[in-house]
């Protein structure tokens, strides 16, 4: 079993395909999800990746957690999320999870906490049908009406659907199918909707109820924390050739290396 | 911008290299939507009036409205489908609302709309208010 992936809800959108059909997309992103420490069945019984994502300021991380991170030698992280893995599964601490990850087209499942609704009455939460709007019905058109028999059994029976609240439940949403991926950016575009509010954290897996999708990479798609802190100075060089207007004796904007800079 | 508007915004470049005219409700409009029919792809135009616009970015839409053998008829377009080839201007139309959907409601003479025969920004005589 690969690993899953904890990824930021950014909000919907649609894409138009070649043939016209829109399919409305969530946009996921993965805001640097990393793994960030390692279960094994030696030490702990049984395997698993500790994943994180999200920066957090040093100040809202507890000492405790400060000490993990320092030992782990990966940034401080605004969520973490254990992912069971399979034994020759396991991804080395550091590694940063790639949008590749996942392969267009496959399904995934997709967890997140929805979106609270507070005490909802019975029409809401469980689609009742309420009362009638006339013929002597005061007060009570939104109300559930009976919940039980007579004197036997004289009880309502456990499970009635009630009022309550309603909301802010963690669920999961199968076979979503992945409409494209976007490694650059780190973003994942789902077709459909996924459980939560835009900016809440969700966590995506291959889909269970599926069969496994052919050609996904195996253990899984990341690069090294040290390829993507290069590939940002890479960036932010190219950003800064671009920004000046002075033109290179050499000319060739894309050969300079990482090292000019640097000497400057 | 934030990655949703980056993302629409890309698309919409990749989409809007295609003819659509300036127009607005009320005017004429003849749409030119492809059309699938098995192998083959073609181009069926839908003529009448534009009823009703929608600005909301990649999301964008209109509605337009024609009577066919007596039968009304409104299609929804979106803006930057691909299916939507170009948008011709027929003809312009002197409307004072945004959305016309009281033409659903009047068949015959009181369904005309006057043509608008002066400039493309023209609203009419009244001065516009000067927010103070």
């Amino acid at each position: 079993m690969r690993t899953g992936v904890i990824a930021k809800k950014v909000g919907m959108t649609r894409i138009f395909g070649a043939d016209g059909v829109s399919t409305p997309v969530t946009v996921l992103s993965l805001d640097g999800c990393q793994v960030v420490g390692v279960r094994t069945a030696e030490k702990d019984g049984y395997t698993a990746l500790q994943l994180g994502a999200g920066v957090v300021k040093p100040k809202n991380v507890t000492k405790p957690l400060k000490g993990f991170f320092a030992k782990q030698e990966v940034e401080p992280k605004r969520i973490l999320k254990e992912f069971r893995v399979a034994n020759d599964a396991i991804v080395p601490v550091g590694s940063v999870l790639q949008a590749d990850h996942f392969a267009v087209g496959q399904f995934i499942d997709v967890t997140g906490v929805t979106i609270g609704k507070g005490f909802a009455g019975v029409m809401k939460r469980w689609n009742f049908g309420g009362l009638r709007a006339s013929h002597g019905v005061s007060v009570s058109h939104r109300s559930h009406g009976s919940t039980g028999q007579r004197q036997d059994p004289g009880k309502v029976f456990k499970g009635k659907k009630m009022a309550g609240h309603m909301g802010q439940a963690q669920v999961t949403t199968l076979n979503l199918k992945l409409a494209a991926a976007d490694v650059a950016r780190g973003l994942l575009l789902v077709a459909g909707a996924v459980p939560g509010s835009d900016g809440s954290y969700v966590f995506v897996r291959d889909a269970i109820k599926k069969p496994a999708f052919k050609d996904l990479p195996y253990p899984a798609s990341v690069v090294s924390e040290k390829a993507v802190e290069q590939e940002a100075v890479v960036a932010a060089v190219e950003e800064t050739v671009v920004e000046t207007p002075v033109v290179d004796e050499e000319g060739v904007v894309a050969d300079v290396s990482v090292e000019t800079p640097v000497k400057e | 911008m934030n990655i949703i508007e980056t993302l629409e915004h890309e698309q919409m470049q990749t989409l809007a290299n295609k003819k659509i005219a300036d127009f607005t409700s009320g005017d004429t409009v003849k749409v030119n939507v492809k059309i699938k029919e098995g192998e083959r792809e073609r181009i069926q135009a839908f003529e009448g009036v534009c009823i009703a616009r929608k600005s909301r970015g990649l999301g964008s839409s209109f509605t337009v409205r024609k009577v066919s053998y007596g039968e009304g008829v409104e299609r929804v377009f979106a803006l930057y489908s691909p299916l939507v080839e170009s948008v011709e201007l027929v003809r312009k139309g002197h409307v004072r609302r945004a959305k016309l959907y009281y033409l659903r409601d009047r068949s015959g003479k009181s369904a005309r709309i006057r043509e608008r025969k002066t400039g493309a920004g023209f609203r009419g005589n009244k001065k516009v208010a000067v927010a103070s």
